[in-house]
């Protein structure tokens, strides 16, 4: 299902003297089967922009095309487009509200029209994939902890099986191992379901580990659209737009500095510690010379 | 004294059906025996559902003890006419803003707190200007808070706590919404509340490289304190924990990693500047 952006414009308030246009001018081609990142600043309009692409949020001005159908058409099927775009939100809060947490898993497939019997399987399904503690599924959503509200918001929109899976900030609030575990299962979605992913994200590092293209948002605006390596290359940049280069990226430019001949596009710990091993050997392999 | 003091508490929730009879306990707390002085700045490290948030909001007089104690300068919290003071004493940031957000304009939110403790008016405003902009958010003073973005809402409940002036602030996962400016500027500022006012500082956090500049870190897991020690005794412990479903800072891990290939990398680095130091000593070494 491939998604295209088209001169998006959104406004707040829009009748108001307290307007804010929180997104300017978008144009975005997605493409079946991507894995993107979106990262930006604090009100940078990351929420709204992904709100848009399975009609939450409708734009001002601009069109949005999915499959080259435009979403704001009369007898476009918005239902049909929310049934394949699923959407886990920033706080799991906004998300959560049945008496049970399986039941809010259930939710959403059974929105979806299946029989009671493939509802549950599924939900049973997402909750266990998600490594929610099976002795809390039948307990009230609220009366759980911050990590484990996240997953079961998660695990309510992996139960519809969406072709396209967008995630705010998913592992906000989750544990190391589970943020590992969550976009472990992601990823590995990805690979085998050939679904999209946008995930956005304040965690470089996560970002610079799994996908394969960053969308930079400033001030409603993307300011950079690619590769991991090439926007991190701007990492200059992107500090004065409150971000900034994943944590290793510094360590190379240090030793770079020094005199250590490593690769500054290493974003990841495994790619750092290639680059360094490499470095280290060259420098002793010239010593022998 | 110290400012927080617990002895033996335990908090079990407890869930009951229709008729009242009991479904479930959960033990979020498990005899937690914790001292944190005036002055210190300490971070609480464990898996989801270990009981931080829980230990947090006893902190806080929000919960009451099932069995044990806890003290706050000195007070016991289960004594009624302590809740107000401990309440003044201790200051907490909630995990998700939402539920911290009162008023409907983001100054008089921030302004709230103090006014409710009976600071004085002219005061009041001076505070609110201060924790403003130390969260940068003055540029929204005059906005409606349940109409910003998830990061600036976080901004707002922490000026609003820091407008309070506690003795000591407890922060639950205060970054998790944060850009990596962000991230930094709260740590800045809590860094800064510690040393220059001797506010005591308890930080929750799933995020390892907040918890390096830290005095001293707890480690929870199913309700009970299981290590603690100082950063970089703590994160020396790579595979244990992990065992706990938590980790190191990213230079500690890559650190790790290097020596298992073989690099001459002392264990306990903790920053950027120690591991870089530590890599061109092995360059140089070479050489020689
Ligand atoms: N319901 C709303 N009403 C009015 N303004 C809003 C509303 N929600 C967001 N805004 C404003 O729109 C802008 C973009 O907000 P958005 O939530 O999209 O940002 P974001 O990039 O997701 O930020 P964060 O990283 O903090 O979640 C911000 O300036 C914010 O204050
Ligand atoms: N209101 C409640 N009613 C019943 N059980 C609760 C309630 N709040 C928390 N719990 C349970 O108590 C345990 C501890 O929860 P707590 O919120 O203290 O964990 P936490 O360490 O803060 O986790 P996280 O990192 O996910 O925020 C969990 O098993 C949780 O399900
Ligand atoms: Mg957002
Ligand atoms: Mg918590």
């Amino acid at each position: 299902m491939s998604i295209i952006l088209d001169k998006v414009n959104f406004s707040y308030s829009q009748e108001t003297a307290y307007k804010i246009q929180a997104l300017k001018d978008i144009n975005l081609k997605i493409e079946d089967g991507e894995f993107i990142g979106i990262i930006g600043h604090t009100g940078s309009g990351k929420s709204t922009l992904i709100q848009h692409l399975n009609g939450l949020v409708k734009a001002t001005s601009g069109g949005i095309y999915f499959n080259g159908q435009d979403i704001y058409d009369e007898d476009f099927n918005m239902k049909e487009l929310r049934s394949k775009v699923g959407l886990v939100f920033q706080y799991p809060e906004h998300q959560l509200f049945e008496t049970t947490i399986f039941d809010d898993v259930c939710f959403g497939p059974k929105n979806l029209g299946l029989d009671k019997k493939t509802v549950e399987l599924r939900a049973y399904e997402a909750l266990r994939s998600v490594g929610f503690p099976e002795a809390l599924y039948f307990q009230s959503p609220f009366d759980l902890s911050g990590g484990q509200k996240r997953r079961v918001a998660i695990a309510g929109v992996l139960a519809m099986k969406p072709e396209v899976l967008i995630l705010d900030e998913p592992t906000a609030g989750l544990d190391p191992a589970g943020r590992d575990e969550i976009l472990d299962l992601i990823s590995k979605m990805h690979k085998e379901l050939a679904i999209t992913v946008i995930l956005v994200s304040h965690s470089m590092e996560d970002v610079a580990k799994y996908v394969d293209r960053i969308i930079v948002m400033n001030q409603g605006s993307v300011m950079y659209d690619g590769t991991p390596k090439e926007v991190f290359r701007q990492y200059k940049y992107l500090e004065e737009v409150g971000l900034a280069a994943p944590q290793v990226t510094y360590l190379m430019h240090e030793l770079h500095e020094k005199g250590l001949p490593v690769n500054l596009d290493a974003t990841t710990v495994e790619e750092a510690k290639e680059s360094i091993l490499c470095a280290l050997r060259n420098n002793e392999a010239k010593r022998l010379q | 004294m110290s400012i927080v003091k617990t002895k033996g508490l335990v908090h079990e929730f407890i869930r009951r059906d229709e008729e009242d009879n009991v479904e479930s306990i959960t033990t979020a707390l498990d005899h937690v025996d914790l001292r944190v002085e005036q002055g210190e700045f300490i971070a609480i490290l464990g898996h989801n559902g270990s009981g931080k948030s829980t230990l947090a909001k006893h902190i806080n007089a929000l919960l009451e003890a099932t069995e044990g104690t806890i003290w706050v300068d000195g007070m016991d919290v289960s004594e009624e006419e302590n809740v107000m003071p401990v309440r003044k004493v201790a200051g907490m940031v909630f995990q998700n803003p939402d539920n911290q957000i009162i008023a409907s304009v983001v100054e008089e939110d921030v302004a709230f707190g103090p006014e409710n403790v009976g600071v004085p008016t002219d005061e009041i405003w001076e505070r609110v200007e201060k924790s403003l902009k130390a969260v940068d958010m003055t540029k929204y003073r005059n906005h409606s808070p349940n109409k910003l973005s998830g990061g600036q809402k976080q901004r707002v409940a922490i000026a609003g706590v820091m407008a309070m002036e506690p003795k000591c602030i407890v922060f639950d996962e205060p970054t998790a919404m944060l850009d990596p400016s962000g991230r930094k500027e709260v740590l800045a500022a809590a860094h800064e509340l510690n040393r220059q006012k001797g506010v005591t500082v308890i930080l929750i956090t799933h995020y390892m490289e907040e918890v390096v500049d830290a005095d001293y870190v707890y480690v929870m897991e199913d309700g009970k304190i299981i290590m603690d020690g100082k950063p970089r005794e703590i994160f020396s412990k790579v595979d244990e924990l992990k065992a706990h479903r938590l980790d190191v800072p990213q230079v500690t891990l890559l650190a790790d990693e290097l020596r298992k290939s073989g690099l001459p990398i002392p264990k306990g680095i903790l920053t950027r500047e120690e591991l870089a130091d530590a890599i061109l000593k092995c360059a140089s070494d070479f050489r020689r």
